[in-house]
């Protein structure tokens, strides 16, 4: 059974520092949460209230319908894994992963099925009889997720698990903490640095900063359609270019003006947002592009909203699949991703198409969208 | 001559390299007798007979090797008015050491794990009153530690001198677990909560079995201290319940009688004895420990 967690007003202080600033989160049964954020924006914090690690300041932690506020952590029915794996180094594999079942009086031969189970899922069947200092980084992450599997709990706990991987790897894995969530469809509440690690695993994302949720929601949602700069900026690799200009109202037209004298380009904005926004002539705002929808002009196929201006290549950067394309509006540096064969030599001057209908547009002194 | 490839880590062997490094054994050597000659001298006078002794020189080797001296220190040398040798008082240490140890160590065990995994208000004040209690010399708590033990019936008794040693052992204890489990990731204590142990559940199944070579550290200081101790002996025991250190010291000390230095000699070594075991085999387990338990994170 999967159960649902839902947090009212949480509230955490370690001394006269406050840590988390009041959250409200709900999580339905078998929904896959990443807590994404900065370091030190009380994601982890979150996940130690959630699990009972640590206690409340204020507020209401529910789990499965229960107020957990004062049940201990073994009693909450969770299991999770940590960023350092948290073996018991003195223990075998096999140990490691049915401590909790001792722990808790299940009988043996029960335990011995669990592993038998779980090991072969995991592909550590060969390792059990091993201590974790004799395991790679891959097998003790494997190990720490075993441990966490055998309990059979209602809802699973990740650390930042995969931060400690090597960049192969942790791709690795990723697929299969995904593969694991479809197969058992437990809830999972995923605590992360990686933006990326979010986007891909997540069914909603709760981007965290200082405390307080910024944005909740699936992750196409938080890509698409940031509530505020912190959030457009944290989410998507290479990050959002945000233009700071003025709306200029010109007849129907609505443009965003950028740049200084020497370099000045004019955005129009579509009409889509062109007709929501309220805010008069010369109203400052930041115009956000990311770099994919930045590329060389003529190279996509047609669209509507198109507007295609030139600025000459200040840097290149290939990546493989893609070229990064630094480039220069005033004082702000850009970035467009544009196909390997379509890159420039810096210095030359080059016609950038930008697809405004995937342009957002933030208010510059509160940083909320528009 | 090969050529110099390792740019001067390998140095090839000269006259002058070689001069030089038997130069450093002598050193060694010399250093390595200084050290020795008291326990040569020791074990040699111990083995030779009161005439010989009165007769050669103290460096001299023994001419006729006679273990009489180690029996009579064993078994029948005088202490004070009562002549069983040191055997009595070497079950009185035994009995005293022991449980001292051990319960020092366990305490000193649980509070550090206290201290480091299970934080609270105000840790920082206690571990800095209890570290404060290792810098108290022994002549201070002498006093209300002998008002105690009269106030507790525990006064001139093995009992009494097992809690005296418990407690002035703890600070140091203390002391050596809470550094080593600080170095212990709370990670590890973390999720043997999850996994539904309690306090003492992970300190005896997760946290005491990873901290052997912090054990055998404290175990063999603690010996070594409480085996060794002289003043807290003397001043809290009487007679009978002499620790073998009080007990040395009165056959050592006698002023009636022809002064039998093979008996001294042979009673010291016995006094001593004990720690030597417990470094001999407890060291070897230290290293042992060490190597099998290294792993990272």
């Amino acid at each position: 059974m999967a159960a649902g967690i839902e947090l009212k007003n949480v509230q955490k202080s370690f001394g006269n520092t406050e840590v988390i600033k009041g959250i409200d989160l709900n999580i339905e049964p078998g929904e896959f949460v990443v807590l994404v954020g900065p370091s030190g924006c009380g994601k982890s914090t979150l996940l130690n209230l959630i699990s009972g690690l640590e206690t409340l300041s204020g507020g209401d932690v529910t789990i499965g319908g229960k107020v957990v506020n004062n049940t201990p952590p073994r009693d909450r029915d969770i299991a999770m894994v940590f960023q350092s794996y948290a073996l018991y180094p003195t223990k075998t594999v096999r140990d490691n992963i049915t401590f909790g079942m001792q722990a808790r009086r299940v009988p043996k031969a029960e335990q011995d099925a669990a592993v038998a189970a779980f090991s072969g899922l995991l592909q550590i069947d060969h390792l059990l009889d091993r201590k974790p200092g004799q395991l790679s980084g891959g097998q003790r992450q494997r190990v720490a997720m075993g441990r966490a599997l055998v309990r059979d709990p209602d809802v699973f706990l990740f650390d930042e698990p995969l931060s400690n991987l090597d960049a192969k790897l942790r791709i690795d894995m990723r697929t299969e903490i995904k593969k694991l969530h479809l197969r058992l469809g437990k809830t999972v509440v995923y605590v992360t640095h990686d933006q990326i690690e979010a986007m891909t695993l997540a069914s909603r994302i709760a981007v965290m900063d200082e405390g307080r949720i910024r944005q909740y929601g699936p992750p196409e949602e938080i890509y698409e359609n940031p509530v505020d700069l912190f959030v457009a900026g944290f989410m998507g690799s290479p990050p959002m270019n945000m233009l700071p200009g003025r709306l200029l109202r010109t007849g129907d037209e609505v443009f965003v003006e950028t740049g200084d004298d020497e370099a000045r380009v004019r955005f129009p904005l579509p009409d889509a947002i062109a007709n929501r926004i309220e805010v008069g002539n010369g109203h400052e705002v930041v115009l956000g592009l990311r770099p994919e929808a930045i590329f060389a002009a003529g190279t996509e196929l047609p669209g509507a909203d198109r507007f295609i201006f030139e600025r000459p290549v200040e840097v290149v950067e290939p990546t493989g699949p893609d070229t990064m394309i630094v480039f220069g509006i005033g004082s702000v540096e850009l970035i467009a991703r544009v196909r390997p064969e379509d890159a420039r030599d810096p210095g030359t001057p080059f016609s950038f198409e930008v697809d405004m209908s995937k342009a957002k547009l933030f208010d510059q002194s509160s940083g909320r969208s528009l | 001559m090969r050529p110099r490839t390792t740019n001067g880590i390998v140095r090839p062997r000269t006259l002058q390299s070689s001069v030089l490094r038997g130069l450093l054994f002598l050193v060694l050597g010399l250093f390595c007798l200084y050290y020795l000659i008291p326990l040569i001298v020791m074990i040699s006078t111990s083995l030779k007979s009161l005439t010989e002794i009165r007769e050669g020189t103290l460096i001299s080797l023994p001419r006729e090797i006679t273990f009489d001296a180690w029996s009579k220190a064993w078994e029948s040398a005088c202490v004070g008015v009562r002549c069983d040798g040191l055997k009595p008082f070497m079950w009185n240490s035994i009995a005293m050491a022991v449980p001292a140890v051990l319960l020092s160590t366990t305490l000193g065990a649980i509070n550090g794990y206290a201290l480091t995994k299970w934080r609270f208000p105000g840790a920082n004040w206690i571990f800095a009153l209890i570290l404060f209690g290792a810098f108290i010399p022994f002549q201070v708590v002498l006093l209300p530690m002998a008002r105690t033990l009269g106030q507790l019936g525990l006064a001139g008794t093995v009992p009494g001198l097992i809690l005296v040693h418990t407690v002035y052992g703890l600070a140091f204890t203390t002391l050596f677990f809470r550094n080593f489990f600080i170095g212990v990731s709370d990670g590890i204590v973390k999720a043997a909560q999850i996994d539904g142990a309690g306090f003492f559940g992970i300190f005896f199944k997760i946290v005491l079995p990873m901290s052997i070579p912090a054990i055998v550290v404290t175990v063999i200081w603690q010996f070594t201290q409480i085996w060794n101790d002289f003043l807290f002996g003397v001043a809290f025991t009487i007679g009978d319940s002499n620790p073998v250190t009080v007990a040395l010291n009165n056959v050592v000390n006698t002023s009636t009688g022809v002064k039998e230095y093979n008996v001294d000699m042979a009673a010291a070594i016995i006094a001593a004895l004990p720690t030597m075991l417990v470094y001999v085999v407890a060291g070897a387990y230290f290293v042992r420990g060490l190597s099998a338990g290294s792993m990272k994170g």
